[in-house]
This record gives C-alpha cells, sequence and structure tokens, in this order.
C-alpha cells in the first residue's frame, strides 16, 4: 500500500490513536510537576498500550470468539483473536497494582514532605544533602 | 487437549524442579501474611530460599553441559501453553538470585532490627519472597509475555521494598516513586515490543519466535519491537543513562534490601537482554555490527567512565557503591558488543562476579549503618580498628571491585580484555584498565577513611553480632574463591556463551 494515502490513513486508525494516546501520556509523565499528574499521564500511557493489543486482535468480519454451547462450531464462522483480550486483562491487573501503590506512595510523600510537586520536593532533598555534606565535611574536618 | 506430547503426567519431584523453583518461594509469600506470626515469618522465608537454592543447584547440574530442559505448565505443550526452558545461562542466573537470597536472609535478621520497626517485619519478609519468585520467574521463564509479568512482580515489590528506608531516610518515599515511574515506563515499553513480536509472529513463545523471526531482519516492525524491548529493559538494567532512577534508589533503602537488588534485580534485566539479544532476535540479527558497535558499545564505555567518576566525588560509601554499580553495567554490556565467545563469558561471569562483590560490598554497609549510624566517610573513619572484621570483609570485596588477582573481580575483567583483544579493539581494553583506575581511586577513599583516620573520640563502636558477620564473610569468601577456583563459573559462563551464539533452539 502506498504510505500516507486516504486509505492508508483510515486503515491504520487504531495504530494512529496508540501513537497520540501513547505520546500524550508520556508527555504527562515528563512534564508534569504533579505527583498524582504523572500517575494519572502513566495510565494514559499504559491504556494506550491496551488499545494496541487489543485492536490487533480483531478481525475483519470477526465475531466474538464464543464457540456455540452445543460446540457445533461452524467452519464458516470467523472469530477474532481473543488471545491480546486475555493477556491485556493480566496488563490491566498489573497496571491496577502500579497505580494503587503510586498513590500509596503519594500519600506517604504528602505526610512526610507536606508537598506533592515535584520541584519542592527536589528543592527539600537538595537542602538535606546540603546540609548532610556540611555537616560531615566538618566532622571529618575536626578529625583531621 | 491437556498431556498432549506427554505419554503419562509423571510426578516424580526432579520432573517437576522447574516449577517448583518459582513455586516455592511464591506459596511462602502468603503462607508468611496468613500465618502473620513475627516468630514464623523469617524461618519460612530462609526456609523456602534454601529450597530454592538447592533446586536452582540440581537444575545447573543438569544443564551445564549444554542440555536443556523444557517443563511444560500444566501439560500444556508450546508454543500454546507457557514453557519453563532452563539452559546453562539461566541455570546460572538462577543460581545466583536464589543464592544470594539464602545469603542475604539470615543478615536480614539482625539488620532489620535496627533499621525497620518490628511491626513491618512479617510484611516485609512476604514482600522478599514475592521480589525473588519476581525474579526467578523472569529468568526461568521461556515465554515472552510471561516474562512481563514476572517483572512487574519483582518491580512491585521492590518498590515497596525500597520505600521502607523511609522509616530512617524520607527520600526512601520519593526514590521509589521515581523508581515506579521510570521502571513502569520500562516495563510498558518491553510489553510494547512483545506486542510488536506478537504481530508479526502470532506467538509468543520464545524458542517459536526465534524460529518465526528468522530473515525478518529488513522488518521494520521487528526492528522497532527490538528497540522497544532494549529500551524498556535497559530502564530496568540501569543502562547508562537510563540510570537515574537507581543512585537514590540503592542509597535509601534499607541495606538489607540494597544487598539483594544491587546483587540480582540489575543482573536478572542484563539476563532478560541477553535472551532477547541472543535467543529471541538471533545473533545473526544483530550481525550488522550498528546495534551493538554504535549504539551499545558508546553507552557501556560513557557508564564505565562517567558512573565511576560519580562514584570518586561521594561522601557516602553508600551512595558511591550505587554509582559503581551502574559503571559495572557498562562492563557487562561492553561484553555483549564484542560480540564473540569469550565477550559473552565475559558477561556472564562479570554479572555473577559483581553479584557476589556487591552483595558483600552492601552488607558491610548494614554492618556500619547498624553500628555507626550511616555509611559517611566521616562515621567510617577508624571503623578498620573498631570493627576489624567487618572492614577486612569490606576490603576484600572492594578489591574484587577493582579487580585485582586473586579476586573474582579479576577473572571477569580478565576475560573482557581479551575479549576486547581478540576483536582488535586495543583501545577498549585500554579503556577498561582505566576505568579500573578510576574504581582503585573510589576503593582508596574507602581505605582511607577505614584505616588511616582516626576514630572519632568518644565513640567505640563495636563488632556486629555473628549473624550478620557470618554472612557478610561468606560472601567476601566467595569473592575470594571465585578468583581462584573458576572451574564452576567459567564452564557454566562457557556453555551458556556457546548456547547463545549458536542461537540454539532445540526441538521441544
Amino acid at each position: 500500500m502506498d504510505p500516507m494515502t486516504t486509505e492508508f490513513i483510515l486503515g491504520h486508525v487504531n495504530y494512529w490513536l496508540f501513537v497520540i494516546l501513547m505520546m500524550t501520556g508520556l508527555y504527562i509523565v515528563i512534564a508534569k510537576g504533579n505527583l498524582v499528574k504523572k500517575i494519572v499521564g502513566l495510565n494514559i500511557f499504559q491504556v494506550s498500550v491496551f488499545m494496541l493489543y487489543i485492536s490487533v486482535g480483531k478481525i475483519s468480519g470477526g465475531t466474538a470468539p464464543i464457540f456455540p454451547l452445543d460446540m457445533q462450531i461452524d467452519p464458516a464462522v470467523i472469530y477474532s483473536n481473543p488471545l491480546p483480550h486475555v493477556l491485556i486483562l493480566t496488563a490491566i491487573v498489573v497496571g491496577i497494582a502500579t497505580t494503587s501503590l503510586g498513590l500509596a506512595l503519594i500519600v506517604r510523600i504528602r505526610e512526610e514532605f507536606d508537598t506533592i510537586e515535584e520541584d519542592r520536593i527536589e528543592e527539600i532533598e537538595h537542602d538535606m544533602a546540603l546540609a548532610e555534606i556540611a555537616y560531615h565535611d566538618a566532622q571529618s574536618g575536626r578529625q583531621a | 487437549m491437556a498431556g498432549d506430547g506427554l505419554n503419562h503426567v509423571s510426578m516424580t519431584l526432579t520432573e517437576q524442579l522447574p516449577i517448583l523453583q518459582v513455586l516455592v518461594p511464591f506459596v511462602a509469600a502468603p503462607l508468611i501474611v496468613f500465618i502473620g506470626s513475627r516468630s514464623l515469618a523469617w524461618p519460612i522465608a530462609f526456609a523456602s530460599s534454601i529450597a530454592s537454592f538447592a533446586i536452582a543447584v540440581l537444575l545447573l547440574g543438569q544443564v551445564i553441559d549444554g542440555d536443556v530442559i523444557s517443563y511444560h505448565i500444566g501439560g500444556w505443550a508450546p508454543p500454546l501453553g507457557i514453557e519453563y526452558r532452563v539452559d546453562a545461562t539461566n541455570a546460572f542466573v538462577l543460581l545466583l538470585i536464589s543464592g544470594i537470597s539464602s545469603v542475604v536472609l539470615p543478615f536480614a535478621r539482625a539488620s532489620l532490627s535496627a533499621e525497620l520497626p518490628p511491626r513491618k517485619h512479617t510484611l516485609f519478609y512476604a514482600l522478599f519472597m514475592l521480589c525473588l519468585t519476581g525474579l526467578l520467574g523472569v529468568v526461568i521463564t521461556g515465554d515472552a509475555f510471561n516474562v512481563f509479568v514476572f517483572l512487574e512482580i519483582s518491580s512491585l515489590s521492590t518498590y515497596v521494598l525500597i520505600a521502607q528506608g523511609a522509616s530512617r531516610d524520607k527520600r526512601a518515599l520519593s526514590s521509589a516513586y521515581n523508581y515506579l515511574i521510570m521502571g513502569t515506563i520500562g516495563a510498558t515499553f518491553f510489553v510494547i515490543g512483545i506486542g510488536f513480536l506478537y504481530m508479526t509472529t502470532g506467538t509468543l513463545n520464545m524458542a517459536d519466535l526465534a524460529v518465526r523471526l528468522e530473515g525478518q531482519g529488513d522488518n521494520r516492525t521487528v526492528q522497532a519491537a527490538f528497540a522497544f524491548i532494549v529500551v524498556g529493559i535497559g530502564l530496568k538494567a540501569a543502562i547508562y543513562p537510563l540510570h537515574f532512577w537507581l543512585p537514590n534508589a540503592y542509597t535509601f533503602a534499607p541495606s538489607v534490601v540494597t544487598a539483594f537488588l544491587a546483587a540480582t534485580a540489575t543482573k536478572m534485566a542484563i539476563y532478560v537482554l541477553l535472551r532477547f539479544m541472543f535467543t529471541v532476535f538471533q545473533p545473526a540479527f544483530l550481525d550488522d555490527g550498528i546495534t551493538l558497535e554504535v549504539i551499545i558499545l558508546p553507552f557501556a564505555i560513557m557508564a564505565m567512565f562517567a558512573a565511576s567518576l560519580s562514584a570518586v566525588f561521594q561522601r557516602d560509601l553508600k551512595r558511591m557503591l550505587a554509582y559503581s554499580s551502574v559503571a559495572q553495567i557498562g562492563y557487562m554490556l561492553l561484553g555483549i558488543t564484542f560480540f564473540s565467545e569469550t565477550g559473552l563469558m565475559a558477561t556472564i561471569v562479570h554479572l555473577f562476579n559483581h553479584g557476589i562483590t556487591k552483595a558483600a560490598l552492601f552488607m558491610g554497609v548494614g554492618c556500619y549503618v547498624m553500628q555507626v549510624g550511616g555509611g559517611f566517610y566521616s562515621q567510617l573513619s577508624g571503623a578498620g580498628k573498631t570493627m576489624p572484621w567487618t572492614s577486612a570483609a569490606v576490603v576484600v570485596a572492594a578489591l574484587s571491585l577493582v579487580g585485582i588477582p586473586g579476586t573474582a573481580g579479576f577473572i571477569s575483567k580478565w576475560l573482557l580484555i581479551e575479549a576486547a583483544l581478540d576483536r582488535g579493539w586495543w583501545i577498549v581494553a585500554l579503556l577498561v584498565v582505566a576505568s579500573s583506575l578510576l574504581a582503585v581511586i573510589y576503593v582508596w577513599r574507602l581505605i582511607e577513611a577505614l584505616y588511616l583516620s582516626q576514630p572519632a573520640e568518644g565513640k567505640t563502636p563495636q563488632e556486629v553480632p555473628m549473624g550478620m558477620l557470618l554472612p557478610l564473610w561468606i560472601m567476601a569468601g566467595a569473592c575470594l574463591y571465585f578468583g581462584f577456583d573458576t572451574d564452576i563459573t567459567l564452564s557454566a559462563s562457557r556453555s551458556a556463551a556457546q548456547g547463545l551464539l549458536s542461537g540454539s533452539v532445540a526441538v521441544h
């Protein structure tokens, strides 16, 4: 297929959506300083991958991959591929675990640092590091 | 379908070893939580870790000559079912991971009481077992998507384990959070790569993937898959410049956690990299030289120098060791770029030798944290006199880190240089030596603090209890032992390297 024809663009619509969502998510993770927003970005990023998997499992004209109860399978019926769905079920569970753990960490960070802004946390950490260095340099200076 | 390809469902224990390798720690984790007793948590964890280690020894014994064990989960034959596949490469890594865990756990008992409030101990051991399960599972499985699942089991438990350092320093929380973000991006990149492979081939079994990817080197989807997988695993392995999560995470985690992770987690990631590069994509795919020589080689060398240089200027022993870990990952990558048997041997031997070296060093840090409250050089001054046994073990391991003859570190550096000279890359060989000189500087700063400065007045730190000293010396002893007796490490890594380079895909 020639690239950049209308047919090519429309035919790959699931990939375009995947790329746009993925880049949106990744951008939020990198660009936003708020820890909760980063988790939201991470979720969008992960969901884009779920969509990629699920969309490639679809077969044109295929129906839901459920056999009839009497197991009389008509060879003419085309079924969509169920495997990607199953894989993504696992990935969704992993995604939920990651999100909840990330949010739990944010609660603890808020308790200890009193902020969930990355800039402010880095400032606090920088000050802690400088204080440590000053203290230990003074200690070794005394010993020398 | 179940049972196809098997004449009978045999239940002899030997045949079930591959699944038991993962199942034992996996069952131990919920068992610890349900029993909920602090006094029983450690014995259960330790017993299952020892059992894992014994299984790993048995498995390595079966495959060290180049055999392959293929285990079909639930009797479902690959490529439809999930396969556990044990060859010399991963049996060796399994041995390292379960061995380190078995040595670190006794150390944890004493060390944790100093670093973690008692009410958290029970859950700590449960998480430790989950992390062990994940690491072992990633290494033993022959299914690409299964790698992702186990990778996330180990990563999620790792984030929590690192955050436990918050009892001592609140920065553990933010480093755990940063690791979570980076680690999840890495894992998701990895899944995208697997997805592309599945789109191209319609299979997830590694051996089957290898067969179907043959001759697909020009396929853009396959190339993109390779890039996503290498970057994703690169984040987990802390390949320079994807290492930014590592120094803080290692510095603020409890000492036991750092000792365990530094010796196993990044090594597991390097193993996955090897497995995908050589078994799934096959050596022929890498043969154009561009991936290895133009992309990986420069980063490997940058890691060796930039991270070592950062290590030189640290004031905290724990952070210094973390940077040195990033540098050592560079050596392992360098071994891959030679694309030769000796080079891969160097990578695999270094993976093992550096694992035991770093476990010893970080356990040493744990001893100092317990007795003098931290690992800053000013706190360590004179510790060579007040804690002679700990400090002697730390020095032995530090010499192995530099690669002094007679220590394990020397063997892997020697192989690296030999592989570089084989390829005619004498500049690279010189760079290995030069970066080792940087290691001499940062190790010298440690020795200076330990032996050449006077202890602070009024402070007389005592030697740590036997429960910590013994594991520390087992690892330090291993650094010396594998420096002299190289039979096990060299023969295992030789079969592993030959297996990887031949791209052998044995029939099921």
